[in-house]
């Protein structure tokens, strides 16, 4: 029944504790709440910065990305009909390719906006993206079926398509895809490959990660030939008419160390060229960098938020323990009496402490994973609860009744027991 | 300096042994400017299995001696000895192995610690001592049952009465087996009939050996010890023989 003194101390301390069960209860609320909210937010936190950098990582961490930008348009006209010509050219293409240092691939993409037809399923205002042999290389993406585009199917302006793997299962459910003819525009293409999705990417609207379900890819000089190079919008009555060259280009560097310098090269490069400001520069290692930066100032935010209701739970745990130890002042005397030195007074009340606040720190632990998980089921976040958070927390509390015990602790131990024993 | 040794014992078998001392004692208070003088050269010896009573009005110093006899306070000069210690030269952790080896406690209003129960009580004094022994719950069950409290080991003090209480108390204050049992009006709240059975318990206990110290103010009481020492002022008036 009675261990080892420790043991001891603690079920006595609980026991002492259950004397006011309410009051107990309500004090460990302080660190309760406390410990739990900092498990929650560090789980919610260190989810949504695993799914930024992983959709930055998407797009590839030594990549730079060029994309062409509609500038600004003319609030002042009234026309229906408006033609607009911008962007990113062949000739930015050619210079990225061959002025640009230890660039080791470049991939030019196309979209083509049109209609999209298998059989009597329609996608209508699909985005067919035209490009390279290059592409799969330089975005590492992997195929499910088939091959991806080559150099000839290029050359030879062949009409061949890749598609994505739920472009696929929409239109050939159950059947095999290789070989099938699906109807781009007016135009018919073979697939000749399925193409696995990105790692999947999580419902939150993705700031840069185009979160394109429907992927479809042909080769970029047979989109040419048969689109042009001239994509038409009908909106609101509107007649909408785009030239853009390139809408995209890809370029991979060799060395992560020099993303940032062939960034700024090419930066300087298309600023001269583009005095409309009709592109814009991606560079995902920069964008990593700033998450990571975001998601340090997110922990500082949340660190001071914590220790401040961890500070109010722990004041409050003292207060009742200096209440408690004024109420059993008698107690305390007849201990004195029996034979207990100081320092067992300080220890029963630093255990009684302890335990109120690692009693706090535990079903703040339970709360603190609940929350995450709940958060994840019903609000579609992604939340990720680390290791070393329950540990820390347990820590934290351990502290926190230590730190705010020792003072009624101290208290305790130094009343006189003459004064104490003839307390009423 | 007149020592007081009257020296009746029962056991008279087994030499005396002096196992405290006052020596001279005096304990003053200081409030404000004025000097209070609860204790004003008291010198007494008490000896093994010898039986005392203390008495005196209230202000008399009754208190102020129990405390230093119970080393929780410490004279202002002179000196209290206690198995040999001079308690004015042990400092805090000292006085309090003192106390828990060599006195046990018993209180007018019983002091159990009401969130223990009656074996939790009972075996609260080993908790401080330096070595544990294994047999300490078997002790503390044999006293229980030696003040005839055996079925009660888990209940809380709430649920005795007061009599029993008292009981809880002895046994806590024999769970060390200390030499002196100090007890301060032990039976102040304790009708007659629960007077007359606690008392029963001290005769057994000096019967065994052990030095009782019996703080009290009611003559009937007091008249139960060997020896009934009388203070008034701070200073001892008479040392008389009792019935005991």
């Amino acid at each position: 029944m009675l261990s080892s003194p420790f043991s001891r101390s603690v079920r006595l301390g609980i026991k002492s504790l259950f004397l006011h069960k309410l009051r107990s209860l309500l004090t460990t609320f302080g660190v309760l709440f406390g410990v739990s909210s900092v498990i929650a937010m560090l789980a919610i936190g260190e989810g949504a910065s695993e799914e930024a950098q992983e959709q930055i990582r998407q797009l590839g961490s030594q990549n730079i990305i060029l994309r062409s930008l509609k500038p600004e348009a003319d609030p002042t006209s009234t026309q229906t009909t408006s033609a607009s010509s911008y962007g990113l050219t062949w000739h930015d293409f050619e210079r990225v390719a061959e002025t640009l240092p230890g660039v080791e691939g470049v991939v030019p993409i196309r979209n083509f906006v049109q209609q999209v037809r298998f059989e009597d399923k329609v996608l209508s205002n699909a985005t067919t993206m035209g490009t390279t042999a290059e592409y799969q290389n330089v975005t590492g993406r992997i195929l499910h079926r088939g091959r991806f585009i080559g150099p000839i199917d290029d050359i030879k302006r062949n009409n061949v398509c890749v598609v994505g793997y739920e472009v696929a299962r929409y239109f050939f459910p159950g059947r095999d895809p290789l070989g099938q003819t699906i109807k781009i525009g007016p135009e018919y293409f073979e697939v000749i490959g399925v193409i696995l999705p990105r790692v999947p990417i999580g419902a939150s609207a993705a700031p840069i990660a185009a979160s394109v379900t429907v992927e479809l890819f042909i080769p970029i000089q047979t989109g040419i030939s048969w689109f042009g190079s001239m994509n038409v919008n009908l909106n609101n009555g509107n007649r909408n008419i785009e030239m853009v060259d390139i809408h995209e280009v890809i370029a991979s560097v060799k060395n992560a160390e020099t993303v940032a310098s062939v960034a700024a090269a090419s930066r300087t490069m298309l600023a001269r060229e583009h005095p409309r400001n009709d592109y814009e520069v991606i560079v995902p290692l920069e964008l990593l960098a700033r998450a990571e930066e975001t998601k340090r100032i997110f922990n500082i935010v949340l660190g001071c938020i914590a220790s401040i209701s961890l500070l109010v739970g722990g004041i409050g745990i003292m207060n009742v323990m200096l209440a408690t130890v004024n109420e059993r002042t008698r107690e305390i005397g007849i201990r004195r009496a029996l034979g207990a030195k100081r320092h067992h007074i300080m220890m029963q009340f630093l255990v009684e402490t302890v335990v109120l606040s690692v009693g706090g720190g535990i079903l703040g632990i339970g709360l603190g994973i609940l929350v995450p998980y709940l958060v994840e089921h019903y609000a579609d976040m992604r939340t990720i609860v680390t290791l070393q958070a329950p540990f820390l927390a347990f820590g934290i509390s351990v502290t926190i009744g230590l730190v705010f015990g020792l003072y009624p602790a101290w208290q305790a131990a130094h009343l006189d027991p003459v004064d104490a024993l003839r307390h009423e | 300096m007149i020592f007081f040794n009257l020296g009746i014992t029962q056991n008279k078998n087994k030499p005396l042994v002096v196992v405290a001392e006052l020596d001279d004692v005096a304990r003053i208070y200081k409030m404000g400017d004025t000097e209070v003088r609860a204790l004003d050269g008291v010198s007494v010896k008490f000896s093994s299995s010898e039986y005392w009573s203390i008495m005196g009005a209230s202000g008399s110093g009754k208190s102020t001696l129990l405390n230093i006899l119970g080393c929780i306070d410490t004279p202002t000069s002179g000196a209290y000895r206690v198995e040999g210690k001079d308690t004015k030269s042990l400092d805090d952790d000292s006085l309090s192995d003192l106390r828990g080896s060599s006195i046990g406690f018993i209180f007018q209003s019983f002091n159990l610690i009401p969130q223990l129960n009656v074996l939790e009580n009972i075996m609260v004094p080993t908790f401080y001592r330096d070595h544990e022994s294994e047999s300490s719950i078997l002790r503390a069950k044999e006293l229980a049952q030696r003040v005839g409290l055996e079925d009660r080991l888990l209940h809380r003090p709430t649920e005795l009465s007061g009599g029993q209480q008292q009981r809880v108390a002895i046994a806590r204050a024999l769970m060390n087996d200390p030499q002196i049992i100090l007890a301060d009006e032990a039976t102040g709240n304790l009708d007659s009939q629960t007077t007359e059975e606690i008392l029963e318990l001290f005769s057994e206990l000096h019967a065994e050996g052990k030095t009782i110290l019996l703080v009290t103010h009611e003559l009937n009481v007091g008249k139960r010890a060997q020896n009934i020492l009388t203070l008034r002022d701070g200073k001892i008036e008479s040392i008389a023989e009792g019935n005991g």
